[in-house]
């Protein structure tokens, strides 16, 4: 089953182009892994998938994204789309609410009224965040106040709140220390079975374990995509891809 | 939309993209919030409209533009001939807010100097709250004290019959702009990059030539912005000049004469007059004048400030 | 070699010259201020009591008290801030959160700066023309209100729309990534955080609104009125036009009376401006993020 399907897809910015040539399509249940260097265009990838260009003036996508058999494009109802579509960045980022309610927030924008419901919610997202037990005592504190690894875990539990088909993660390992790296590493592995997980990631090693399949995008293009094994043990379509894969370059 | 605790995931579905409550919510409130921002265009259109439509009588009927702008004689009451012309009472307003620049603007200019270069911690903290106190000093009151404080002073000083005057209305209007003037020409110097202060000190400057061949210069566009400002502010004032004057409609040949000023003739006068009359529809002109100078001003002090925001 | 040579200490007693002379400055145009106000108290304070604050004026107003100027001037306050807090917290929000950098945007900002530097009288004017006689609702409280809180407009407008501005870009994005509409995000995220700000600048507002003159002068206020008003669409006294009045318009006046009025009002004023910087100071020490 495809979940998310790219085709042309190109992204502008001004009239500088940042990526182009995009074409693949992402299966329901996998784990698709993205590598390549900084300023590939995997991040803007991102941004497109969830609408967020919209924010920006000058960014523009030619192409078409289909998540769900729809055209992202065409939708009427964007923040729906959103709600969908799970998102970690690199920047940790904790709202000035307290931890349960900037793991609540989502949950409660759907209308989830129930305390008790909310509280299953909160713990079962932080949970697997790598978080619950380093706040449990201290859900009331400031998300914002909580040190940099913390945020970031707050950040993936407040995307896995949303309990979305489709998680994005981008380079989420930069602001979490290697032992919690492993741990989340875990979880994702588990919920490879219930959602859909698109990895953005500068650390090979971290492809290899995880993703399924993973696209190589280098300065503006996708280069290749294929099982992800099959790239790491030089069975590639591009030589660059080997290169890149090996440590030559990046 | 679905957000039930299920883990069975949806299926391949379209469900979400549906317009529902919040999004209309959303699409409303966008709504509401454009009629805010635009209101301010509103209603400053509307000041222009509304106070054009009670002086259009005198525009289309009585008004001579030589007569008005360059005649002294400001008679709307008189039995044989009504004259408009509010050339005194231009020079009434110019020679006050002249006198006030005169004291404002050195007297701004070094105390936003001494709390932006020579001050801090503290000191600087009380001096820009003292400042700010002082700037929220209603005009009326400042009327009164020139009425009550500054007036006897002056005649007593001065050995002068009257102490209602252009001395008085300047001084007072001077302390009354000086506060603002200050506030606004210390952020243009705030806002000079210390990497240009470092850059002077390290060539060896002391600190005054650092502060009057660098930061000045640098900082001029916001300083010429306090001024104009401060000139809009004197050209503006009402209370405080209605009842510092006097209430002579002559050019003044020295600072003890009494003078009228535009905004005050208004204030004077309006009570008195009959809605539609000529009297009151010349006053509405006169304030038409005073709406586009103060428009001027303030649009031309804009552009200036935002090219230090700029630069 | 480091000792200092006479272009050295001449360039020092120079600087020290330099800085006693701007402090001077300063405290020449401080001074005199202080003084003014120390002659208000000095003159003022013995006319203060309970009575002046809340009886009536009598003797064709050279004794007594001030309570329905008072009265009044509370009273067109109100009516402003009903009218324009939601009014500028809406602008604000527009500029803050859904304006682009546009020719438009540039024209809401000069208005709102044009809105502030029109002279008072021509607000005045304008309050005549449009709500006493166009909107027909004669010399009253609504109009005399209507005319202030369109004056006091921008101060509302400019202390939300910095409060907004001062919430991080990042914590709207987190939001808006999530799902959440624009106005979810800002009723949940950036208004809360901008409370303290808006409730500065409606203090301030409510300092500005108390003291103006000029705007009530002809479109709701009056020097002297026999009975209490009874609804917006009566006639108010005010304490700035009752100040203006025992000071010009009365013979025979006490010296007294006036400074014990110009100093009620004074005192009204710094003190919800010293309230508004207690709170920006406040505000600056509690940080969330």
């Amino acid at each position: 089953m495809v979940k998310l399907g790219v085709s042309d897809l190109r992204i502008r910015y001004g009239g500088v182009t940042a990526l182009e040539g995009v074409n693949f399509d992402i299966h329901e249940h996998e784990i698709f892994g993205i590598i390549g260097p900084a300023n590939a265009g995997k991040t803007s990838f991102l941004k497109a998938v969830n609408r967020m260009d919209m924010f920006d003036p000058a960014m523009k996508v030619d192409g078409k994204i289909v998540f769900n058999n729809v055209d992202v494009s065409r939708i009427r109802n964007v923040y729906g789309l959103r709600r969908r579509i799970g998102v970690v960045f690199p920047l940790p980022v904790g709202l000035p609410l307290s931890v349960y309610d900037n793991v609540a927030l989502s949950p409660r924008l759907g209308g989830q009224k129930n305390k008790a419901e909310l509280d299953v919610i909160v713990e079962r997202c932080l949970t697997r965040a790598a978080l619950w037990d380093e706040v449990k005592d201290r859900l009331d504190s400031l998300g914002s106040m909580l040190s940099g690894g913390q945020q970031q875990r707050l950040t993936i539990a407040r995307a896995l709140s949303q309990e979305p088909e489709l998680l994005m993660l981008d380079e989420f390992s930069i602001a979490v220390d290697p032992v919690t790296t492993m741990r989340i590493e875990d979880v994702l592995k588990e919920l490879r079975s219930e959602i859909t997980i698109i990895l953005v990631t500068n650390l090979v090693q971290q492809a290899r374990r995880l993703a399924d399949r993973t696209a190589f995008f280098l300065e503006g293009q996708c280069v290749e995509v294929g099982v992800t094994e099959d790239l790491f043990t030089g069975e590639v379509k591009d030589q660059r891809t080997r290169d890149y894969v090996e440590g030559r370059f990046g | 939309m679905d957000n039930s605790a299920s883990k069975v995931p949806a299926s391949i579905d379209a469900s979400f993209d549906q317009l529902n409550r919040d999004w209309y919510i959303d699409k409303a409130v966008q709504i509401l919030v454009f009629l805010g921002g635009i209101s301010a265009v509103v209603f400053i259109i509307g000041i222009f409209v509304f106070i054009s439509k009670e002086g259009f009588g005198f525009l289309v009927g009585e008004f001579n533009f030589k007569e008005f702008f360059f005649s002294p004689n400001w008679r709307p009451t008189s039995e044989s001939k009504e004259t408009f012309g509010i050339l005194a009472l231009i020079a009434g307003t110019a020679s006050v807010t002249g006198l006030a620049m005169l004291i404002a603007i050195p007297f701004s200019l070094g105390t936003a100097i001494f709390i932006a270069e020579f001050s801090s911690g503290k000191t600087r903290e009380f001096l820009k709250i003292t400042v700010e106190l002082l700037a929220a000093i209603p005009s009326v009151v400042w009327g009164f004290i020139g009425l009550a404080i500054m007036n006897p002073i002056i005649i007593k000083t001065f050995n002068v019959p009257v102490g209602l005057n252009v001395l008085n209305a300047g001084v007072i209007l001077g302390l009354m702009a000086a506060p603002i003037m200050t506030s606004i020409a210390e952020d243009a110097l705030k806002a000079v990059p210390d990497r240009y202060r470092e850059a002077a000190e390290a060539m060896g400057a002391t600190r005054w030539q650092v502060i009057y061949k660098v930061v000045l210069p640098a900082a001029k566009n916001g300083l010429l912005g306090a001024v104009l400002l401060g000139v809009g502010r004197g050209f503006g004032e009402t209370m405080a000049v209605l009842m510092a004057t006097g209430h002579s409609i002559n050019i003044p040949t020295s600072v003890f004469d009494s003078v009228r000023a535009l905004t005050a003739t208004i204030a004077a006068e309006l009570g008195e007059t009959a809605a539609g009359s000529p009297h009151y529809q010349a006053l509405f002109t006169i304030g038409i004048f005073l709406f586009i100078v103060t428009f001027i001003i303030n649009l031309v002090a804009d552009l200036v400030v935002r090219g230090v925001r700029k630069g | 070699m480091f000792e200092a040579t006479r272009l050295n200490r001449k360039n020092e007693t120079r600087q020290k010259l330099f800085r006693l002379g701007l402090g001077a400055m300063t405290g020449l145009l401080i001074l005199p201020v202080v003084l003014i106000l120390s002659t208000l108290i000095y003159k003022g304070a013995p006319v203060i009591s309970f009575e002046f604050l809340f009886t009536g004026p009598t003797k064709g107003m050279t004794a007594g008290g001030i309570f329905p100027a008072l009265l009044g001037t509370i009273l067109l306050v109100m009516v402003a801030l009903i009218a324009s807090v939601p009014l500028g917290i809406a602008a604000a929000i527009y500029l803050s959160e859904y304006a682009s950098d546009n020719w438009f945007t540039r024209a809401i900002n000069l208005a709102i700066i044009n809105l502030a530097g029109v002279p008072s009288i021509v607000h005045a004017l304008f309050g005549v023309g449009a709500f006493v006689i166009f909107f027909k609702f004669g010399t009253s409280i609504l109009a005399a209100s209507l005319t202030l809180a369109i004056m006091t407009l921008p101060v509302v407008i400019v202390a939300t729309r910095e409060s907004l501005q001062a919430v991080p870009m990042a914590f709207r994005e987190a939001c808006w990534n999530m799902g959440a509409t624009r106005w979810q995000t800002i009723r949940r995220v950036v208004l809360p955080n901008a409370v303290t700000g808006i409730l500065t600048g409606v203090i301030l507002e409510v300092s500005r609104t108390a003291g103006e003159t000029a705007p009530i002068m002809f479109t709701g206020a009056a020097f002297f009125l026999p009975l209490l008003p009874q609804g917006v669409f009566d006639q108010t006294m005010a304490l700035s036009l009752h100040l203006f009045v025992v000071s010009t318009q009365v013979p025979g006046m006490p010296e007294h009376l006036p400074f014990g009025v110009a100093l009620v009002l004074i005192s009204m004023v710094l003190l919800m401006n010293s309230l508004s910087i207690a709170l920006r100071m406040y505000l600056r020490g509690k940080k969330k993020w």
